[in-house]
């Protein structure tokens, strides 16, 4: 299995050497990543060539990695029946540099792209319907950033007096706790606290 | 007579109608009766899933992923126990393997027996969903029985299952998996020639194969069109490849297809659950590493270890070596997929849920265009929607 994939990454990277930037086979899955300018000349090399077959657009998603400079990966998921296959297409891209859309290639990609531009922020130029899907009509910000607080910033309730649901400001009893453990079992060292020192003692 | 102007209709279809399925709003732009538009709204049932679990532990997901379809819990906790365990590296041992195909089968039997009633129910037959949930209802007392929860089990964890089958409940399945077929046919004779049925599902909402790897189609939808993909065949996981079974497949990709290929495929179920059962296996349930599965209630009692790993595991849990996968399993709906990235810690970094339903439910438009309002119902009948993994 193994050695199929690698051979279908170097048939990929030899027939379209400037869309690929990099090949990787990561737990038998293999993964290619490309540029977003690249990414619809790609896609549709995979559906269509007939070593690729990729007929099937099954998820598009977004990744944050906020400590990057382009913070955000695109991931195209696709499976080709007839070879019994499944590629991973990867883009970065950040928050001012739109994606272009496959919905031309695939009419599947068409809420997912929706669903990656409502909860990441990511913009798909040329979508043919670039609205939110998920989350609320009129919802600011978006969901899934790793800066965006799990609690949200607003809470809706029913407004007895105005008889309507109203939008409030978030506001928790308590705070939210993240418990960060430093796991006794794996990276930390076995060190006494104040026994430093006997290293360097020995040393001298 | 002078002509007449007809002007389009907008209608909005839920979100709160008994056939919507949950909470679609359905915007539907019609020309008279007939469709010209169907914009469905998505989202009311939006919680966040996948956000909230990037802030739990690997083993406090497991129950986010029952919440997802509530109508065949297990199979969901399978894709999410199957990514995790690819990261980890582990391999279950043969029992737990036995047991999660057993209650993946369970699952998909309460899922189609769910989707076949509530379509027949859609399009006007009442009975079905009386007789059907009648066995819906063992089958979750079989749930209950192993675990403890009739629906939202938490039963699959990584690394195996949470408990081991109850003294007599092998015994009690399979006495209900010899009766079942007795209640398939009794269903049967009430749909599968009923002629009310087929004039409300026979050419309604059809797709062709090409069309329907277009539009992202798994599962029995896809099967309905006449391609024989399982991924229980195709790419197989836990104990499937050791399991003897047939594909059932449809060949004009309509609503009564759709159907059909849930009937049998309830059949091929029972065929692995009978399997299942007379191989069983015995041993243990889950792996034998303590970092990762806890140790059993009676340990604890006097061993220091067993506690000191059973604290740590329900506090901070274990650790997944960074990495990431898209593990698939061939959920009732259709292909149900994990995308898992690990940055090493005791937290998913990511977790996208790729649902059979999302890209069913995009189709809408496609199926419904140039048919009557009462094909809507039965086309999104037919489509098995459950807003739990549409919306996440």
């Amino acid at each position: 299995m193994d050695l199929a994939l690698r051979d279908l990454g170097d048939y990929i990277e030899a027939t379209l050497p400037d869309a690929v930037i990099d090949v990787a086979i990561v737990r038998e899955e293999l993964i290619i990543e490309t540029k977003r300018d690249t990414i619809v000349r790609l896609l549709a090399f995979l559906r269509d060539d007939v070593n690729c077959q990729f007929k099937q657009l099954m998820d598009v998603c977004g990744v944050d990695y906020p400590g990057r400079e382009e913070r955000f990966d695109v991931v195209y998921n696709l499976l080709s029946l007839s070879h019994n296959r499944r590629i991973r297409v990867k883009v970065k891209t950040s928050e001012a540099n739109p994606v272009p859309t496959v919905t031309g290639l695939f009419n599947s990609a068409n809420w997912w792209e929706r669903e990656t531009w409502d909860l990441f922020g990511i913009y798909f130029l040329d979508h043919p319907d670039p609205r939110r899907i998920l989350s609320d009509y009129g919802f600011e910000g978006h969901a899934l950033r790793k800066d965006f607080p799990l609690t949200g910033y607003v809470e809706v309730r029913y407004d007895d007096e105005q008889k309507r649901v109203v939008y409030e400001p978030v506001e928790l009893q308590q705070e939210f706790r993240s418990f960060d453990f430093q796991s006794p079992w794996e990276g930390i060292q076995a060190q006494l606290p104040g026994d430093e020192k006997a290293e360097e003692q020995e040393r001298t | 007579m002078a002509e007449t102007q007809i002007k389009n209709l907008t209608l909005n279809f839920g979100p709160q109608h008994p056939s919507a399925h949950g909470v679609l709003r359905l915007v539907l732009e019609m020309d008279g009766e007939v469709i010209d538009r169907a914009d469905p709204h998505v989202g009311l049932l939006h919680r966040g899933t996948e956000k909230l679990i990037e802030y739990k532990t690997y083993m406090q997901a497991v129950p986010y992923f029952d919440r997802l379809d509530y109508v065949a819990p297990q199979n969901q906790e399978h894709a999410f126990a199957l990514a995790v365990e690819k990261l980890l590296g582990i391999e279950v041992p043969p029992r737990g393997q036995y047991l999660r195909v057993l209650y993946a089968e369970l699952g998909r039997i309460t899922n189609h027996l769910f989707t076949v009633c509530a379509f027949a129910m859609d399009i006007g037959a009442m009975t079905p969903m009386l007789w059907g949930f009648e066995e819906r209802e063992r089958l979750m007392e079989f749930c209950e029985r192993v675990c403890g929860a009739r629906l939202h089990m938490n039963y699959f964890r990584p690394g195996g299952v949470s408990m081991d089958l109850p003294v007599g409940l092998a015994d009690d399945i399979k006495s209900w998996a010899n009766e079942f077929p007795k209640v398939m046919d009794d269903l049967e004779t009430l749909l599968t020639e009923n002629r009310i049925f087929k004039q409300r599902a026979v050419d309604i909402g059809a797709i062709s194969a090409d069309d329907a790897l277009d539009w992202g189609f798994t599962g029995p939808c896809l099967r309905a069109c006449g391609l024989a993909w399982d991924l229980r065949k195709a790419q197989p996981y836990d104990c499937y490849d050791e399991m003897d079974f047939d594909i059932p497949v449809g060949s004009h990709g309509d609503c009564y297809d759709r159907y059909l290929v849930r009937m049998l495929e309830m059949r091929e179920s029972l065929k692995i659950i009978h399997q299942c059962l007379d191989r069983m296996p015995s041993g243990p349930v889950k792996v034998d590493d303590r970092k990762i599965a806890p140790p059993p209630r009676a340990e604890m009692k006097n061993s220091m270890e067993a506690l000191i790993h059973h604290f740590k595991l329900y506090t901070e849990g274990y650790h997944v070596p960074a990495g990431e996968t898209y593990t698939v399993v061939e959920a009732p709906k259709g292909e149900f997929g994990v995308y898992l990235i690990s940055d090493g810690t005791g937290r998913p970094y990511r977790c996208k849920i790729r649902t059979p339903g999302f890209a069913h439910l995009q189709a809408m438009d496609y199926l419904t265009r140039g048919h009557m309002l009462a094909d809507v119902v039965a086309v999104l009948g037919s489509l098995d929607i459950v807003f739990g993994e549409v919306d996440r």
